[in-house]
């Protein structure tokens, strides 16, 4: 499904990102830890097509970035930190927009984001404009517009930032009831530092240490009590445990 | 601790897309309605835009105590200049919001042509600074004790405007990653602009001062062909302008 080799990045004379090579299989849910400046938010700004390789190949679903770009956006949905919504329009008034932009016929749009405002509890909610939300609500609403258009492969860059422990029960919930991440339908990569969500939702870790993999193996190879000694190993870190 | 280096097979493409690319005119079609349902909800920009603009038509008005024939030979260089900074006041804002909110990565995420996005925005910075220029005209005409209200001046304000939008929305999509973007903006932007800001304002201040066609006219033509070179950049230089 999503396969790079040799993907190296540089901003100017800094390399990020130097000689990746991954093969992500479908319906597999990889986790990406890594310390901050480890380039795991540029790796995935790469799959998203918002940044191009500086050397290496990425394809996904078989098309190739940068070429194949338009065929590879329809594939992805991407929840972030940040809300990518519109504050001053209401929930269903950025379903929609963003329901046009993915080219929803007109005929569907209106069931589409009902059934999915529904799914991820903010039907009660849909005239409201977005900035009433709360920080928990706005991240529903981020994963109700990233599967709006029923993407084959879901990008999450640190979902639970900023979110309490209530939000962030919810946001897991949300991923494996409405997104389907732990049955296959999607393939999920996922930047995260919390080790224990890592571990509890993914099949894959991948642990991303000075821009090159450093680690990368199955949930089922470990235990949750193994994975922050292996993550302390990788990047390099003196544990005090 | 192994990197993993696993080498591909054979790979099928995941399920086919509806369509590869939305249609062109439906996105700039939609981001116009986004921004301007946006702006009439919160009317952050068109507010300040509007409001920056009175003051300074008021300075103006009490610091140049002028006799009639002066009025109408500085009424369009007041015209346009209030135009030029309420307009970057207003484009500032406008693809900041985009960019603080992450929503830009969402408008790039789509399967859409970039240069649609481009357009998309720009008509929205251009209908704000529309409405600026109509408030002048009003404005103007009161405090400056000149008719404005004339179809050729309503032409020069529509054309300069739609210059200073593409221009403004291509300047400011490139200021936008910045960090001191708010300085940048105008440091940018007036270099680029004075071709419009110029033309515009020997036109109106020829047509204001009651000179010939000839006089007018060829202001007017220089300032479509800007406009029109502006446009068609935008087209060709948006996608290199927002890629990382």
């Amino acid at each position: 499904m999503i396969e790079i080799e040799g993907l190296v990045k540089t901003f100017g004379y800094f390399p990020v990102l130097r000689g990746v090579d991954l093969h992500v299989e479908r319906g597999q849910f990889l986790a990406f830890l890594g310390p901050n400046g480890s380039g795991k938010t540029t790796m995935l700004r790469i799959l998203q097509g918002l940044a191009k390789p500086t050397a290496g190949r990425v394809m996904i679903g078989g098309w190739e970035i940068p070429r194949e770009t338009f065929a590879i956006r329809q594939q992805l949905g991407v929840v972030s930190h940040l809300p990518l919504l519109y504050d001053a329009l209401t929930a269903e008034e950025n379903l929609l927009f963003f329901a046009r932009l993915y080219d929803l016929p007109a005929s569907e749009r209106g069931n589409r984001v009902h059934s999915i405002l529904q799914q991820v509890g903010l039907e009660k909610r849909a005239k409201d404009v977005v900035q009433t939300f709360s920080r928990g609500m706005v991240q529903r609403l981020a994963i109700a517009r990233a599967l709006l258009h029923d993407p084959a492969i879901l990008l999450l860059d640190e979902p639970y930032t900023g979110l309490d422990v209530d939000a962030a029960a919810l946001l897991d919930h949300l991923l494996t009831e409405v997104a389907g991440v732990k049955d296959g339908i999607r393939t999920v990569i996922m930047t995260t530092h919390d080790l224990g969500r890592a571990y509890q939702h993914a099949t894959h870790i991948g642990i991303l240490s000075r821009g090159k993999i450093g680690y990368y193996g199955p949930t089922s190879a470990m235990t949750a009590d193994e994975l922050p000694r292996i993550y302390a190993e990788t990047v390099g870190m003196v544990t005090t445990a | 601790m192994s990197a993993t280096t696993t080498t591909s097979e054979t790979t099928t493409p995941a399920a086919k897309p509806r369509r590869l690319r939305t249609p062109y005119f439906q996105v700039v079609a939609s981001l116009a309605w986004k921004d301007l349902r946006a702006e009439a909800r919160g009317r952050e920009l068109v507010n300040a835009m509007l409001l920056f603009s009175v003051m300074a038509v008021l300075i103006f008005s009490f610091a140049l105590e002028l006799d009639r024939q002066a009025q109408e030979a500085t009424v369009g260089g007041v015209l346009w200049v209030t135009i030029a900074f309420a307009g970057t006041l207003g484009l500032g804002r406008s693809l900041a919001a985009e960019k603080d909110k992450g929503s830009l990565d969402a408008l790039l995420l789509a399967p859409v042509e970039r240069s649609a996005l481009f357009y998309g925005k720009m008509i929205g910075n251009f209908l704000f600074t529309l409405a600026v220029g109509f408030l002048l005209v009003f404005l103007l005409t009161v405090l400056f004790n000149v008719n404005l209200f004339r179809p050729v001046l309503w032409l020069i304000i529509v054309l300069g405007c739609l210059g200073f939008a593409t221009t403004g929305t291509l300047v400011s999509s490139m200021s936008v990653h910045a960090r001191a973007r708010e300085m940048l903006l105008p440091i940018l932007l007036l270099p680029v602009i004075l071709p419009i800001i110029i033309s515009a304002t020997r036109a109106s201040t020829a047509l204001l001062t009651e000179l010939k066609t000839e006089d007018w006219l060829p202001w007017l033509q220089l300032l479509g062909m800007v406009d029109f070179v502006f446009l068609l950049a935008g087209f060709f230089l948006f996608d290199f302008i927002v890629e990382e």
